[in-house]
C-alpha cells in the first residue's frame, strides 16, 4: 500500500489507543493479584497498585481454609462436568439428525420448534414453574438439563455436519451401517473441532451460570462457586464480621479476601484460555458465516 | 457435477423408483429410524424445557396456586396486566429497561467495529495477535466476576483505584458511584463493553479480512485517500455483518441482561437500576409468598411479546433497506 504523509501521527495515535485498551484489560487481574497477596496495613492504605506490598499468603491460606468455597467448588466441577457432557451428547445427536433434511422424521417440525425458541421464551417464573410441576428443582438436572439442548449449538453443529462428504456416509451404508453407526464410526472421529468449540462454551457457560442456581437451588450445600463468590463479596465489612471469621488478629484486608476469592473462582478458565482460544474463536466464525 | 451426485445418492437411498414424497409415512417413518433415536433427546428437552414454559404462560390469566394447581386456578382475564399498567412503578421500570437498553446499543454496538476496524490497521501482526488475544480474555470472566469488580473498584471505602482515579480529577469525593441512580447506567455500559469489547470484535474482523485487497489497490491507484476507502470499500463490504449483528441486537431490546443489572443494583439506585426482568424476579420469585407468581408472568409476556414485535419490526425495516433478513 502507498503510504500516506500523515500515517505516522495516526500510527501513533492508534498503537497509544491499543495499548490503551490492553493495559485496562489486564490491570484489574494484576491488581487483584497484587492486592491478595499484601498485608493488611498495605492493602487498607492503599498502597498497593501493580504488585504485593508486605508480602504475606495469610490471604490464600483464609481463602483456602473456607469450607464453603470447596463445596461450591466441588458443586461447580461436578454442574460442569455432567452439563457439558449431556450437552455434547444431546446437541450432537439432534444436530445429524437435522442434517438428514429429507430422511430425518419430524424434520420439519423439529426444526421449526427449535427456530422458535431463539426469539420467544415462556419467561422466567413459568420456567421456574415448570421445574417445580417436574420436581426437578432444587436438584442437579434443573442446573444441567436446560441448556443441553441451545438452539444456536445444534444450528452450529448442524451447520458442521452438512459439509461432511456424502460419498463416507454411503460408503457407510453400503458396509451395512445404520444412521446411528455412521455417526459413531465415521462422522465423530472427524468432528474434534466442533464437538471441542461447543464443550467450551457449554462448559465456560456453566462454570459462569448465576441465574439458573439462583432460582433453582435453594440448599447450601448445593450452591455452585458463582454464589458462594457473590456472598462473599456482599458479606459487610465490620469488625463483628472479622472476629467471626477469625481475621481481626491476622495479617487479612478485607478486600484481600474478596479479590482473592474471585482469583481463585477465574483460575481454572485463566489458566486454560491460552490453549483453547483459537478453539472459541473458530466457534464464533463458523456460527456467523453459517448461523 | 453436483446434480448428478445428489441423483445418485437419492436413487441409493430410494430403492423404489418412486418419487420421495409418495411414499408413506409409516415407511418413511422406518426408514428414518434411527435418525429419529438420535432426535428424542432433543424433542424431549425441547417440549420439557422450551414449551412446557409457554404452556405455563396461562398462568398469565389466571390466579395460579400451587397447591390448587394450573388447571383449577381461576380464570381472571386481563387483570394482572392492568393491574401492571395502573401501577406507576410499570410506566418507570419499562422506561428503566428501554433507556438502558437503547443507551447501551447506541454505545455498545459501534465499540466492537471501531476496535476491528483500528486493529485491522495494524501491520504487526504479533501485536494484533497480542492484543487480540488480550481484549477477548473478558468474555470469559463471569458476569458477577465482572459486577464485583467494577464494585470494587468503584468503591470509596475500600479505596478501589477507579475510585482514586476520580478523585485526582475532583470528582465524587467519598460518594460510591455503584449506589448512585444517576451513575447505573453508565456503570452498566461501560462494564458491557469492557467485557465484551474484543469478542464482539471477532464477526467483523473475519468480515474484514474477506475483503478483496485488490478493491484498496485500485482504490489507492485511483486515488482515494484513507478515509474514503474506509467509506467506499471497508464499510459498504462489512453491511451485511453490521445489519445481522444489529438485527440480532434490537430483536432483543427489552431483555437486557438481568444478571448484570440484579448484580449491580442496590437499594439506593433502583430508580433506575429496576428494569422488567429483575421486576418480575422480585415479584415473583425473590419472596416465599405466592401471589406475584401469575403477575410476574403477566408482566414477563408483556416483556417477550413487545421483544418479538420489535424484531419483526426491525427485520422488515432491514429487509426494505438494505435485503439483509434473518429469515
Amino acid at each position: 500500500m502507498v503510504s500516506d504523509n500523515k500515517i505516522n501521527i495516526w500510527v501513533v495515535l492508534r498503537t497509544i489507543l491499543l495499548c490503551f485498551i490492553v493495559f485496562v484489560t489486564l490491570y484489574p487481574f494484576i491488581h487483584m493479584v497484587a492486592v491478595s497477596f499484601s498485608g493488611k496495613m498495605a492493602v487498607m492504605s492503599g498502597e498497593v497498585t501493580f504488585y504485593p506490598k508486605d508480602f504475606t499468603l495469610d490471604v490464600m491460606e483464609h481463602v483456602f481454609g473456607d469450607k464453603r468455597i470447596w463445596v461450591a467448588y466441588k458443586n461447580t466441577i461436578i454442574y460442569v462436568v455432567v452439563g457439558t457432557a449431556i450437552a455434547l451428547v444431546f446437541t450432537t445427536c439432534g444436530a445429524y439428525a437435522l442434517s438428514k433434511r429429507e430422511r430425518c422424521p419430524f424434520y420439519k417440525v423439529v426444526n421449526i420448534l427449535l427456530i422458535i425458541t431463539m426469539f420467544f421464551s415462556g419467561g422466567m417464573i413459568p420456567a421456574y414453574l415448570a421445574m417445580t410441576w417436574l420436581h426437578l428443582d432444587n436438584t442437579i438436572w434443573a442446573i444441567v438439563l436446560p441448556p443441553a439442548v441451545s438452539a444456536w449449538n445444534v444450528i452450529l453443529m448442524r451447520s458442521f455436519f452438512l459439509n461432511f462428504p456424502v460419498e463416507i456416509e454411503e460408503s457407510g451404508k453400503i458396509d451395512g451401517l445404520n444412521d446411528i453407526g455412521i455417526l459413531w464410526y465415521l462422522v465423530l472421529p472427524t468432528s474434534s473441532a466442533i464437538l471441542a468449540t461447543i464443550g467450551l462454551f457449554v462448559a465456560v457457560s456453566h462454570w459462569n451460570s448465576f441465574f439458573n442456581p439462583m432460582i433453582y437451588l435453594k440448599d447450601a450445600d448445593k450452591q455452585p462457586l458463582q454464589i458462594i463468590l457473590r456472598q462473599i463479596i456482599l458479606q459487610a465489612s465490620s469488625t463483628d464480621q472479622d472476629v467471626v471469621l477469625g481475621t481481626a488478629a491476622e495479617n487479612i484486608s478485607e478486600n484481600g479476601i474478596k479479590y482473592a476469592t474471585i482469583i481463585v473462582s477465574i483460575l481454572p478458565i485463566i489458566l486454560v484460555y491460552p490453549f483453547l482460544q483459537k478453539y472459541f474463536v473458530k466457534g464464533v466464525m463458523i456460527g456467523s458465516v453459517k448461523g | 457435477m453436483k446434480k448428478t451426485s445428489t441423483a445418485s445418492a437419492a436413487a441409493v437411498q430410494s430403492s423404489a423408483p418412486l418419487p420421495l414424497k409418495k411414499k408413506s409415512f409409516a415407511k418413511r417413518f422406518y426408514q428414518g429410524r434411527y435418525l429419529f433415536i438420535l432426535l428424542v433427546p432433543t424433542i424431549v428437552c425441547l417440549l420439557l424445557f422450551y414449551y412446557l414454559p409457554m404452556y405455563g404462560i396461562i398462568v398469565a390469566f389466571k390466579n395460579y396456586k400451587p397447591f390448587v394447581g394450573i388447571i383449577e386456578s381461576d380464570w381472571v382475564g386481563l387483570t394482572h396486566f392492568k393491574t401492571f399498567f395502573s401501577n406507576p412503578l410499570a410506566t418507570r421500570t419499562i422506561w428503566n429497561t428501554i433507556l438502558l437498553s437503547v443507551y447501551s446499543i447506541l454505545w455498545g454496538f459501534p465499540a466492537p467495529i471501531i476496535f476491528a476496524l483500528i486493529l485491522n490497521e495494524v501491520q504487526n501482526l504479533k501485536f494484533k495477535k497480542f492484543v487480540q488475544t488480550v481484549s477477548y480474555m473478558p468474555h470469559f470472566y463471569s458476569t458477577v466476576i465482572v459486577v464485583s469488580l467494577f464494585t470494587l473498584f468503584l468503591s470509596p471505602a475500600t479505596e478501589g483505584p477507579l475510585y482514586k482515579i476520580m478523585l485526582l480529577f475532583g470528582m465524587r469525593e467519598g460518594k460510591d458511584l455503584v449506589g448512585d441512580p444517576a451513575a447505573f447506567r453508565t456503570i452498566y455500559i461501560v462494564s458491557e463493553i469492557w467485557q465484551g469489547l474484543g469478542w464482539g470484535a471477532i464477526v467483523y474482523l473475519a468480515a474484514l479480512t474477506n475483503i478483496d485487497p485488490q478493491l484498496y489497490e485500485a482504490a489507492t491507484i485511483d486515488g482515494a485517500s484513507k478515509f474514503q476507502r474506509l467509506l467506499y470499500i471497508t464499510l459498504p463490504s462489512l453491511s451485511t455483518t453490521i445489519m445481522t449483528m444489529l438485527l440480532l441486537r434490537l430483536g432483543n431490546l427489552m431483555s437486557v441482561g438481568f444478571d448484570r443489572a440484579y448484580l449491580f443494583q442496590t437499594t439506593t439506585n433502583t430508580a433506575t437500576s429496576e428494569i422488567i426482568s429483575t421486576y418480575v424476579y422480585k415479584i415473583g420469585l425473590q419472596g416465599s409468598s405466592v401471589a406475584g407468581l401469575s403477575y410476574g408472568t403477566a408482566i414477563g409476556l408483556f416483556n417477550s411479546v413487545i421483544n418479538v414485535l420489535f424484531l419483526i419490526l426491525a427485520n422488515t425495516i432491514s429487509k426494505k433497506l438494505t435485503e439483509t433478513s434473518l429469515w
